[in-house]
C-alpha cells in the first residue's frame, strides 16, 4: 500500500457490500416483491439487479429488501419504493431493465419513472 | 454482489453453542435452494448477546435470529430468504412486539450501548482484510503517516482523555508522549499489546480480536509511528486459539498490502509486528512479567521504576497498551479528540466493555458510555436477575476489584467512582452476584485464584495470600474466631502494601471490600455459625419437615451415602454424621420436604 488512493479504491469497491449490513434510519426503502406470484412472475432478476446496482454504484441511504405478495398479482413483478419522506411509488410489470432505468432515474436522480408506475400505466 | 448477507457470530460463545454447523447447513440450504449467487454468508466476531447463541443476522432487513438450531435453517431460507418472509418465531423474542418487528438498537440489550471498541465485531468478516477496509479500516493510519506529526497524533490521543483499558486506567496519551521523549537517543523502541487477559469471567478482548483484529494492527501500528518504534509484539495467551488465528491471517494480509512491512503510505515509516503466545499465568498479564515473558524468560516482574516508557522490552522504551485501549485509537484519530471526548464523564472518556456474567439474563459482551449506572447495565441491558431473585452485588476487577452492593447500584460506572467505593473498573469482567451467593464464600473463590496465580517471587503474596486463604477458609468451615477478622484485615493490608507486583498488591481487594460491605455475613458465620446463602456446606444441615414429606422414600433411595433411613409411611429422618450434604435430596423431593439451614 503505497499512497491512500489504493486504500480509497478497496474502500469505494467494498462500502457497498459492507453497506447491505447496515441498517440506518430514515433510508429510502425498495421492497421487491416475492411471494410465489413475484417469484413466478421473474421478481428474481429484478431484486438481484437492484440490489447488485445499488452496492456497484454506492447509493447511499438505500436498502434493497423483498416482501411477501402485495396483492396485485397479475401485475408481479412488483417494486415499490419508500422514499425518505414517507412518499411511495408502486412500480409494475417489472423487469431488469426497467430495474436498471429506476435506479438511474429514481434512486439517483430522485424523480419517479411515471411510465412504469400502476398510475402512468392507466390502470 | 449478494443482495442479501447472513451474518452468523463465530466468536467463541457462539462457536461453542454451534455456530460452526449454522453455518454449513446455511450454505448447504442456499445452494439448495438455487440462491448461492444472491445470498452470502458471512462469519462475524462477536455480537454480545451470548446467552442466546447462535447468532444470525440477515440483512438488509436487519433480522436477528437467536438460538438458531440446524433443523430451523431451512425454514429461514425457503421463507426469509426466497419470499422476503421473516420467521418471526425464531427471531430474538425481543424485537417481535404487537406492532411488528422492532430494530435491535431498540431491545433493551442493545439500546442503551455505543459501540466504539466493538464497532465491527459482528459486522464485517473479520478474516477479509477488504471488509476492514470497506468500513474505514487503515483510513486512520494513512491519515497519521500522511498527514500528521507523531506529535500531532499523540497531542489527538492526549486531549481524547483515552485511559488505559486494561485496568488502571493511566492516560495513554501520556503513556505514549513519555515513550517517545523519556529517551531521546534511543537506538530502538518497541509496541507491546496486552492480549493476556486472565480475569476469570472476562472476555472482551478476546471478542475484539476475533472480530476486528486489523483494528489492533492499526492502533499498533499508529502508536509505533507517535513513539519511534518499528517492532510490536502481541502478547496473547495461547487458550484463545481463534484469536490467535484470526490476528495471524490478519498480520498476512496487513504484510500482503504493505500497511506492514517497509514504508508504510510511502512515508518512510516501517513497521511490523510479531505474535508471543503466554502459557495463561495470571501474572504475565502485569506489564513487567508480561515483558519478561516475551524476551523469553519465567513470567515473573520486576519492581518498577523503571517503567516501559523509560527501560521496557529488552531494556528499550516501550508503550503497553491492552487490547480495547487500541481498539479505540483509530477512531480517535478519524473523528477526532472532541468526538471522543464528548463521550463519558468529566475524568472517563469514551466507552467501557464489560463482559456481563454470574447471576444475569442476557450473559454477554456489551459496551457502554462511561457513567452508565450498574442499575442500567445489570437490570436493563442484562435483563436482571433469573428466577425472580434478588441483586446482591456486583464484582468489577476480578480477583482485583471488589463488590458493589445494592446500595450502591445507582453508580455512575467510571474509574474514579469505582475506585471510591473501594472496587476498580478493571479490565471488564463484570459478575453479578444474587442472594444465593455467600459473599465469604466469594471471597474465597477470588482469592482461591490469586493463590494459585501467585508467581512465588515475593513473600507477602506468596504465603500472605495463602494465609489469607486459609483464615477465609476457617471461617467457611465454622471454626472462625470474632479476632480472625482484625487479622485478616491487618493481613489484607499488609501483602497490599508490600507486594511487588500488582497481582499481591491488589489480591486482597475482593476479600476487603465484601468484608466492608457485606461485614454482618461474616460476623454470622462466626458467631451464629450460619451461611444465609447456603453455600458453605460445613455450616448447613439438612433437614426433613415431617409435616410436609409424604413418605414416598424417594429421597432414601437417592441419597449417595444412605444418610436417609425411612419406609413407606413411616417418618423419614438424615443422619447427620453420615450426610454428605450434597443436596440431591432436596432437588429430587416433589413436596418440598427437605431444607438447608
Amino acid at each position: 500500500m503505497k499512497s491512500l488512493a489504493e486504500l480509497k479504491a478497496i474502500k469505494d469497491k467494498m462500502q457497498g457490500q459492507v453497506g447491505v449490513r447496515s441498517h440506518g434510519e430514515n433510508e429510502t426503502r425498495v421492497v421487491v416483491g416475492m411471494a410465489t406470484c413475484g417469484i413466478a412472475a421473474g421478481a428474481r432478476p429484478v431484486l438481484q439487479k437492484l440490489s447488485a446496482l445499488v452496492q456497484e454504484k454506492n447509493i447511499q441511504g438505500v436498502q434493497v429488501t423483498q416482501t411477501g405478495c402485495i396483492g396485485l398479482c397479475m401485475h408481479e413483478p412488483i417494486v415499490e419504493v419508500y422514499g425518505k419522506d414517507g412518499e411511495k411509488t408502486t412500480y409494475i410489470g417489472m423487469t431488469a431493465e426497467k430495474a436498471e432505468v429506476i435506479v438511474e432515474r429514481h434512486l439517483i436522480g430522485g424523480k419517479p419513472v411515471i411510465e412504469y408506475t400502476v398510475s402512468g400505466s392507466g390502470l | 454482489m449478494y443482495r442479501s448477507h447472513v451474518l452468523v457470530c463465530h466468536g467463541t460463545g457462539c462457536v461453542a453453542s454451534g455456530s460452526d454447523g449454522v453455518i454449513a447447513t446455511f450454505e448447504a440450504e442456499i445452494k439448495k435452494a438455487g440462491l448461492e449467487k444472491e445470498v452470502g454468508v458471512v462469519q462475524t466476531g462477536c455480537f454480545g448477546l451470548c446467552a442466546l447463541g447462535p447468532i444470525v443476522v440477515i440483512f438488509p432487513e436487519g433480522s436477528f435470529y437467536s438460538a438458531v438450531k440446524e433443523n430451523d435453517i431451512a425454514e429461514i431460507v425457503n421463507e426469509h430468504l426466497l419470499k422476503g418472509r421473516v420467521v418471526e418465531r425464531l427471531l430474538y423474542q425481543e424485537t417481535v412486539t404487537d406492532e411488528g418487528i422492532k430494530s435491535l438498537n431498540d431491545t433493551g440489550f442493545y439500546k442503551k450501548q455505543m459501540r466504539i471498541a466493538l464497532r465491527n465485531c459482528g459486522v464485517i468478516n473479520p478474516e477479509i482484510i477488504d471488509e476492514y477496509i470497506g468500513v474505514d479500516g487503515y483510513q486512520a493510519l494513512g491519515k497519521a503517516l500522511t498527514e500528521m506529526s507523531p506529535e500531532d497524533v499523540i497531542k489527538v490521543v492526549l486531549d481524547s482523555g483515552l485511559r488505559g483499558r486494561g485496568g488502571g486506567g493511566f492516560p495513554t496519551g501520556r503513556k505514549w508522549d513519555l515513550a517517545r521523549r523519556l529517551v531521546p537517543d534511543a537506538d530502538q523502541k518497541y509496541v507491546c499489546c496486552n492480549a493476556d487477559e486472565g480475569d476469570p469471567g472476562a472476555f472482551m478482548d478476546r471478542s475484539v480480536l476475533e472480530g476486528d483484529p486489523h483494528v489492533l494492527i492499526e492502533a499498533m501500528a499508529i502508536a509505533g509511528y507517535a513513539i519511534g518504534a518499528n517492532m510490536g509484539y502481541v502478547y496473547i495467551r495461547a487458550e484463545y486459539p481463534i484469536a490467535v488465528r484470526r490476528l495471524e491471517i490478519a498480520l498476512e494480509q496487513a504484510r500482503n498490502y504493505g500497511l506492514l512491512g517497509k514504508n508504510i503510505f510511502d512515508s518512510g515509516f516501517d513497521f511490523d509486528m510479531e505474535i508471543r503466545l503466554g502459557a495463561g499465568a495470571f501474572v504475565c498479564g502485569e506489564e513487567t512479567a508480561l515483558m519478561t515473558s516475551i524476551e523469553g524468560n519465567r513470567g515473573e516482574p520486576n519492581p518498577r521504576p523503571p517503567f516501559p516508557a523509560e527501560k521496557g522490552l529488552w531494556g528499550k522504551p516501550t508503550v503497553l497498551n491492552n487490547v480495547e485501549t487500541y481498539a479505540n485509537i483509530p477512531q480517535i484519530i478519524l473523528k477526532g479528540a472532541d468526538w471522543f471526548a464528548s463521550v463519558g464523564t468529566e475524568k472517563s472518556k469514551g466507552t467501557k466493555v464489560f463482559a456481563l456474567g454470574g447471576k444475569v439474563n442476557n450473559v454477554g459482551l456489551v459496551e457502554v458510555p462511561m457513567g452508565t449506572t450498574l442499575r442500567e447495565v445489570v437490570f436493563e441491558i442484562g435483563g436482571g436477575i433469573p428466577g425472580g431473585k434478588k441483586f446482591k452485588a456486583a464484582q468489577t476487577g476480578g480477583p482485583s476489584g471488589g463488590c458493589i452492593p445494592m446500595s450502591h447500584v445507582d453508580i455512575e460506572i467510571d474509574f474514579d467512582n469505582l475506585v471510591a467505593i473501594g472496587s476498580m473498573m478493571g479490565s471488564g469482567g463484570l459478575i453479578v452476584m444474587d442472594e444465593d451467593n455467600c459473599m465469604v464464600d466469594m471471597a474465597k473463590f477470588f482469592l482461591e485464584f490469586t493463590v494459585d496465580e501467585s508467581c512465588g517471587k515475593c513473600t507477602p503474596c506468596r504465603i500472605g495470600t495463602r494465609r489469607l486463604f486459609e483464615l477465609l477458609e476457617k471461617i467457611t468451615s465454622g471454626k472462625g474466631e470474632m479476632k480472625d477478622l482484625d487479622e485478616m484485615e491487618s493481613l489484607c493490608m499488609y501483602i497490599k502494601d508490600n507486594s511487588l507486583c500488582g497481582l499481591g498488591q491488589t489480591a486482597p481487594n475482593p476479600v476487603l471490600s465484601m468484608y466492608h460491605h457485606f461485614k454482618d455475613e461474616y460476623i454470622q458465620h462466626i458467631k451464629d455459625k450460619k451461611c444465609a446463602a447456603g453455600v458453605c456446606t460445613d455450616l448447613l444441615t439438612y433437614k426433613i419437615i415431617d409435616e410436609k414429606c409424604k413418605r414416598c422414600t424417594l429421597c432414601t433411595k437417592v441419597c449417595p451415602v444412605n444418610a436417609i433411613t425411612g419406609a413407606v409411611k413411616e417418618k423419614h429422618s438424615i443422619d447427620p454424621d453420615k450426610c454428605i450434604k450434597c443436596g440431591v435430596c432436596v432437588d429430587k423431593c416433589k413436596f418440598g420436604a427437605i431444607v438447608k439451614e
